[in-house]
């Protein structure tokens, strides 16, 4: 069994844990990456299990903590375990829509050691900002980020991009710099979750792409950027795939509200794991024994091309979700890869979406969760 | 919320400065480190780190050494001198001064 021979690695400390404190979200976004299967999972640990999930966690080396969701700002405990955190000496980081970041809360944050604040934007427009969030938000983040720039927060700005909003990426990197951001994410549209059921709609011309790109290159070639750009890769549109997660089970550990311990955010909708909960067993168990986060560690699990690829511990394999949601076996080589028997479906993906936007676009909500769920 | 991702490649453990060839840039007289950085001793890496915005960045020791000292109340020269003390090497100046370029050239230096 993995991770019980000699032959293996040490297995490394998780640096990374991302505390999705809730799926309860007041935007809608098309793109969401959270399960579309969300709405069955209200379940949401108490401030004494969030605590003890973040001790256990810095004990085993974790040094930065993403506090995320859905929207964290929902949680009327967030001070409080922003506080915890801060005395177990994580970098905190907020993850946030904005909404509910008010003047008050800001300041309590603050008080309680914050180190930094996401905010994400979904256009430079307030129009498509508003349509695809499905909420009347493009105001009330301007604001807010008014509020984290006076509260001297390093921010990053986030807007995930697709086919709407790829012509605007000059319009938004203007807009990072007048927000004073200091970092600004362009992420164009990773196809899990929610994304996936709206791909089609999201999908982008590779012509998109590269006039983006230039963009973003004409502004970093500028003297003195005020902002630093962030360009994660789209790559549906590549040869190799991304270095997914660092490798599973390497740096990166999810807990979701539920409680239930993530090697990825999407690792729920991936068969055959058996997902452990921070309730039931201790994290250090969790991360180093569990199945879950043993069952693609490391090398042994690959299959042909992966297992012979000279590439293979530079990106691990690419995305295990990706993998599975394309050729139905989370084990392949994720199929964005050139190398992959499966990647000529990655092609029509791409190819075949502007045919199949016949179908109506479905906003993250609680009804649609049950509708695309209705057998749970 | 957005890109799943994102914060994974910031956070790569192996996010070790490139070997630049870049051209020199000139250096503040009393470095510091810049607000939006913070220097931490991490037992479990048994490293001292640079945390920003959803990143860390392990340090080796020399270039934790450099760093610690960047408060604002040292110069550049003064920094060598107590690391040639530290570690009994003489002529440590170019060295010092080529990490704390490449802290500039990154943000982490002002």
């Amino acid at each position: 069994m993995a991770g019980s021979s000699d032959m293996t690695p040490p297995i490394s400390p998780p640096l990374w844990l991302l505390a999705e404190l809730t799926y309860r979200c007041p935007l809608h976004c098309i793109f969401c990456y959270n399960p579309t299967q969300y709405a069955r999972l209200q379940t949401e640990m108490t401030t004494a299990q969030w605590v003890d999930v973040m001790r256990q966690a810095r004990a085993l080396g974790a040094a930065q903590l993403g506090f995320s969701g859905g929207e964290p700002m929902l949680r009327d405990d967030l001070e409080e375990l922003v506080q915890e955190a801060h005395h177990l000496g994580f970098y905190t980081n907020l993850i946030t829509s904005g909404v509910g970041l008010n003047e008050a809360r800001a300041r309590r944050l603050k008080d309680a050691g914050l180190d930094h604040v996401q905010l994400s934007f979904q256009d430079s427009t307030k129009e498509l900002n508003d349509f695809l969030s499905h909420t009347k938000t493009f105001d009330l983040k301007q604001k807010v980020a008014r509020i984290i720039k006076q509260h001297d927060w390093p921010m990053v700005m986030n807007c995930v991009l697709h086919r709407h909003n790829l012509p605007h990426v000059g319009k938004i990197i203007e807009m990072a710099e007048a927000l004073e951001a200091e970092y600004l994410e362009l992420a164009n549209t990773q196809y899990y979750g929610w994304a996936w059921t709206n791909r089609d709609h999201l999908m982008p011309t590779h012509e998109q792409l590269i006039e983006a790109e230039a963009v973003v290159n004409r502004y970093r070639a500028q003297p003195n950027p005020s902002c630093r750009v962030l360009f994660v890769v789209p790559d549906y549109f590549e040869e190799r795939p991304k270095a997914c997660m660092n490798g599973w089970g390497a740096v990166f550990l999810a807990i979701a509200p539920d409680g239930t311990a993530l090697p990825c955010h999407n690792a729920r909708d991936l068969p055959g794991l058996n997902l452990p909960r921070v309730q039931d067993q201790p994290l250090a168990d969790i991360w180093a024994r569990s199945q879950a986060f043993n069952a693609y560690r490391g090398d042994s699990w690959m299959k042909p091309p992966c297992r012979d690829c000279d590439e293979r511990h530079k990106d691990f394999g690419g995305c295990r979700c990706q993998a599975f949601l394309v050729t139905g076996d989370a084990a392949q080589a994720d199929p964005v890869c050139s190398k992959s028997p499966h990647h000529s479906k990655i092609v029509e993906l791409v190819r075949r979406a502007p045919e199949h936007r016949v179908t109506p676009i479905v906003f993250r909500s609680d009804s649609e969760s049950r509708r695309l769920h209705p057998q749970d | 919320m957005t890109s799943p991702a994102s914060p994974i490649a910031s956070a790569a453990p192996s996010a070790q400065p490139p070997q630049t060839t870049a051209v020199p840039v000139e250096l503040p007289a009393y470095p510091r480190l810049s607000r939006l950085f913070r220097l931490q001793y991490e037992p479990v890496q048994t490293a001292w780190v640079l945390l920003y915005p959803e990143g860390m960045v392990k340090l080796n020791d020399s270039a934790a050494e450099i760093l610690r000292r960047c408060n604002g109340e040292i110069s550049v020269s003064g920094i060598a001198a107590e690391l040639e003390t530290l570690f009994s090497t003489p002529n440590l100046g170019p060295q010092v001064r080529s990490l704390l370029q490449e802290g500039v050239r990154r943000g982490w230096i002002v």
